[in-house]
């Protein structure tokens, strides 16, 4: 369960992000995050793996404030929930392959099950043939989903998405909400930035709308709601 | 750290030196022009030290007193010696020692002087040490001018020129390691900066994917090792081949009883070995630096 409670977030410059954000995300959601550019979807994703810290408020995820957790306790909770970056974050020296398998290696799990894990994943957001490529011989999309394989390898009880059918055609958005739902449906909680107005009103699910940081709309099986 | 882990590190750490192929010939380079400094620089000095002890363990004084000289004055030119601050040891040996010793040196030909001990033509002797080298000539001269001394011998000629070439060679010694750091610490801080950049990158992501600090640092680990050790292969080989070189042709032409080079075997193999740990820790601790300033955050 992921709560928030009057969280704020001021960036170093001064920039109001979150203004006095309050919601709860019970385990097993699939919650749509929309909004305008600037609005601060980035923001409120990343308190909840502690790449940002709330300036005022709490986040909790089952009951810990992520906010204020332990260097050292940084790690744990980052594999706990897998996260696909606005800009993918993948390591540019290493292949497809290698990406995907990094996630693993961290938590020591057996080289075995490392590379079947890995394939497995592959397979499954359509890159296996392209295992051995690294990110620049990829296309964005292709690098949106080693992105995806990433985060899910490791069947997190959470997983967090800054946009992630934003590089890609129709066809491959639709394959890639498809393994999202599937995600999903093993009980995995899916928290989802997106633009798509397509996407969010044709696979109805929760809708938190924000607007200068502020959540102004919060209903269930709810739409994408507003004009870009 | 399970071995499956550690074998990730080494592996992820070898292909990192082939993935940066310009940094690592540049670190390499580093390493390897540090170490053949180092190398030339610990085969001056050691051999240096070496000439120096012989120099010091050999060099006494022998004060050589008159033929007449009463058990009172013996006694006398001995407190006069204890006087002189520079002395740090000194022995009276008796002209009856100096017969035994002079017999048992010589041998099987010693027996023929045997017919002296009844008439023993030698002088009472005092042997006199000094603290430094540099002194013996100093105090000879004093011990000189003691009365009932006859006369004094110490290796003068040879002590004095080869305490100024040591004294010179040492300034040489000095000027090896300035330069030797300053090109260390250069060569390799230039080398962390040129990637650091491209790195913090990779750093803070690994980070985001959850890898804890030490998983991070592990391959640069490996990679300041590989780069050690693939450094010091050249100076290795050069103190292997160059020493014995050197021992050959040097030893030959310097024909003094001072001046013997340290023997190839086993220094050469010992500096080596002195080599290749230096090499791994300079790897080593370049690499780890490198990183630690993004593990800090
Ligand atoms: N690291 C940062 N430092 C300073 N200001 C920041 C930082 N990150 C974001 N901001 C500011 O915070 C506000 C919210 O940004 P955020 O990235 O959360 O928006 P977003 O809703 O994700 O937008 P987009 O749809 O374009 O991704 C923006 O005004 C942005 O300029
Ligand atoms: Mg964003």
């Amino acid at each position: 369960m992921i709560e928030m409670e009057n969280v704020h977030k001021v960036y170093d410059n001064g920039v109001t992000a979150l203004s006095g954000v309050t919601t709860k995300v019970e385990d097993g959601e699939f919650v749509y995050v929309v909004g305008q550019s600037g609005a601060g979807k980035s923001s409120f994703i990343k308190l909840m793996y502690h790449e940002e810290v709330p300036s005022d408020g709490k986040v909790q995820i089952n009951h810990v404030d992520v906010g204020n957790i332990k260097k050292r306790q940084v790690p744990y909770l980052r594999r706990s929930i897998g996260v696909i970056y606005q800009d993918f974050k993948l390591l540019p020296k290493m292949t497809a392959y290698e990406n995907v398998a990094f996630a693993l290696e961290v938590i020591e799990e057996n080289p075995r099950k490392i590379r079947r894990r890995v394939m497995e994943v592959l397979d499954k957001v359509g890159l296996k043939h392209k295992a051995r490529f690294i990110p620049a011989q990829l296309s964005g999309g292709e690098q949106q989903r080693v992105a995806i394989a990433r985060a899910i390898v490791n069947n997190p009880k959470i997983v967090i998405a800054d946009e992630p059918t934003g590089n890609l055609d129709p066809d491959t958005s639709w394959e890639i909400m498809r393994i999202f739902e599937e995600v999903n449906d093993t009980g995995t909680t899916v928290i989802m930035a997106t633009h798509s107005r397509e996407i969010v009103n044709t696979i109805r699910k929760r809708v938190i709308a924000m607007e200068n940081g502020q959540v102004v709309r919060d209903e269930h099986r709810g739409e994408y709601g507003y004009e870009d | 750290m399970k071995i499956s882990t550690l074998k990730r590190h080494v592996r992820e750490g070898a292909k990192n030196l082939i993935r940066n192929s310009w940094m690592t010939v540049a670190a390499v380079g580093a390493v390897t022009t540090t170490l053949v400094l180092v190398a030339a620089f610990l085969i001056l000095i050691l051999n240096l030290n070496q000439i120096a002890e012989n120099i010091e363990s050999d060099a006494e004084i022998r004060a050589f007193l008159e033929l007449n000289t009463s058990d009172e004055e013996v006694e006398s030119v001995g407190n006069e010696i204890e006087g002189i601050s520079q002395v740090t040891n000194y022995q009276f040996s008796s002209k009856e020692e100096e017969l035994e010793n002079l017999i048992d040196d010589l041998g099987e030909e010693g027996e023929s002087w045997e017919l002296f001990e009844q008439d023993n033509p030698l002088n009472h002797v005092y042997v006199i040490q000094t603290e430094e080298a540099e002194d013996l000539s100093p105090v000879a001269d004093q011990i000189g001018q003691i009365d009932k001394v006859e006369s004094v011998e110490y290796g003068s000629e040879t002590v004095d020129r080869l305490l100024q070439f040591n004294q010179y060679a040492r300034y040489i010694g000095i000027g090896f390691i300035a330069a030797l750091l300053l090109t260390a610490i250069f060569l390799i801080s230039n080398t962390i900066k040129m990637t650091i950049n491209a790195r913090s990158e990779e750093i803070g992501i690994m980070r985001l994917v959850g890898a804890k600090n030490s998983f991070i640092r592990g391959p640069f680990f490996v990679e300041g090792l590989l780069t050690g050790v693939i450094g010091s292969i050249i100076p290795v080989t050069a103190v292997l081949v160059g020493y014995h070189f050197l021992y050959v042709n040097l030893n030959d032409r310097l024909n003094f009883q001072f001046i013997e080079l340290l023997p190839w075997n086993p220094f050469a193999w010992q500096l080596s070995l002195m080599l290749l740990g230096i090499g791994a820790f300079i790897g080593i601790w370049g690499s780890v630096m490198s990183v630690r300033k993004f593990l800090r955050i």
